[in-house]
């Protein structure tokens, strides 16, 4: 949703909208009173619509991370119910080839909408951590240079937050296959190719398929 | 010097993370409108309850013998429309580094704001009941009294940035103090249309 008072500037223009936005309604009292509660509903929508529908802050929020060390390739890896899937894990095999690269995973605390507004994170937390602790520590097993964290109950928010302080040369998202995925179904490879200026790679894991060749997870 | 040198190099606390894209004292400034607007409510709660419930015995508003300064009220709405473009006026010079605009629109806001309370008070004394007369007296003395308390820390508020920017504490660079003000001041113009419209017109 926008924010009409994110500067004065922007709160000077509303005063204006607000001054006609009343003209509007107490004219169309004067002429007749229904009138005047027709025209009320049918600005308050458009208001209401206009308030919803141009409130996307990515413009303001395109991230460019600073460059990591010129010996130190960095790769960030945004999962979590997939996060031990095989074919993520081959994925940033050949992201990180022969260099010297350094992995951060980071597990969004994926929540329910109640326990999201009831601000019950702890048990989300927990089982993004437990996943996390058994998924870095295969990797590490197979060398490679890896960190974990849990993160943001959004991911696009959890990803912005990992860019900040890990600077990452590179992006993966791993997400279950189409039509199972609720990550492909809130658009947020999407989201995060156009809010992150970095190569990103979208790696779809597949863990009925995968069956027992599946990390734990 | 290398980024990594100079980041390795940083003593004291990492910068500021704005997880939520907005500085925290434009976040706080939010909140506190948030906070108003849902304070404003609930004095327009009672003021609807109220119309709804006494315009039903004699279908008349305001109940006899009531009368509301409309046209008075309209001059006081004039004047600080008038005193929001001016408080634009003020933030637009400080952004161009136009001090001199910076001041004079500052001191022009103040001076409009404390004509609208002025007229007020001559407006309340004037009205012929008082808070006590009925729950309509009772609630457009809440509202426009709400309102006007708003207007005298939103004074208060203008008086330091007018004071600061005599000393010249503000900046292109930095007027952080200005715009903060200058959105307070315009939610307060915002909240005086509602209720003029509310109390006075409809």
């Amino acid at each position: 949703m926008r924010n009409p008072f994110r500067s004065e500037a922007e709160a000077f223009r509303f005063v204006w909208l607000t001054i006609g936005y009343f003209a509007l309604i107490v004219i169309a009292s004067l002429i007749n009173r229904w009138l005047g509660v027709a025209v009320f509903v049918v600005l308050t929508a458009v208001v209401a619509w206009w308030l919803f529908s141009h409130g996307d802050p990515k413009e303001t929020s395109r991230q460019t991370p600073a460059p990591s060390p010129p010996d130190e390739h960095r790769i960030l890896v945004a999962a979590n119910e997939t996060v031990g899937g095989p074919e993520l894990l081959s994925e940033i095999r050949k992201r990180a080839g022969d260099r010297h690269a350094r992995v951060l995973v980071v597990c969004p605390a994926l929540n329910s909408p109640l326990r999201h507004w009831a601000n019950d994170e702890e048990q989300a937390r927990t089982e993004a951590q437990e996943r996390l602790e058994a998924s870095v520590a295969s990797m590490r097993a197979t060398g490679l240079d890896v960190e974990g964290e849990v993160g943001d109950g959004d991911p696009v928010q959890a990803i912005e937050d990992a860019v900040r302080t890990f600077q990452p040369d590179e992006l993966i998202i791993s997400t279950h296959p189409p039509g199972r995925s609720h990550w492909l179904e809130r658009g947020v490879v999407e989201k995060a190719r156009s809010r992150f200026d970095m190569p990103l790679i979208h790696v779809v894991v597949d863990l009925d398929a995968d069956g027992d060749d599946s990390l734990p997870s | 010097m290398s980024a990594a040198a100079e980041a390795h190099e940083h003593h004291g606390p990492p910068p500021i993370h704005y997880s939520s894209r907005v500085s925290p004292a434009l976040l706080g400034m939010l909140l506190f409108i948030a906070s108003e607007i849902m304070l404003f409510g609930s004095f327009f709660t009672i003021y609807f309850f109220d119309r709804v419930v006494n315009n039903g015995v004699n279908g008349v508003w305001p109940p006899e013998p009531f009368h509301r300064p409309v046209f008075v009220a309209g001059l006081n709405t004039l004047i600080l429309i008038s005193s929001s473009a001016s408080m634009h006026w003020a933030d637009t010079s400080v952004k161009k580094g136009n001090r001199a605009g910076l001041q004079a629109g500052l001191v022009l806001t103040l001076c409009l704001g404390a004509t609208f309370l002025f007229t007020q008070f001559i407006e309340y004394s004037r009205l012929g009941f008082n808070t006590s007369d009925t729950s309509f007296a009772a609630t457009f003395f809440g509202l426009t009294g709400l309102h006007g308390a708003h207007v005298f820390v939103g004074l208060m508020i203008l008086l330091v940035m007018t004071i600061r920017a005599f000393r010249g504490h503000f900046s292109p660079e930095h007027h952080h103090g200005i715009e903060l003000g200058g959105i307070y001041w315009h939610f307060v113009d915002v909240m005086w249309i509602v209720v003029y419209v509310t109390v006075y017109l409809l």
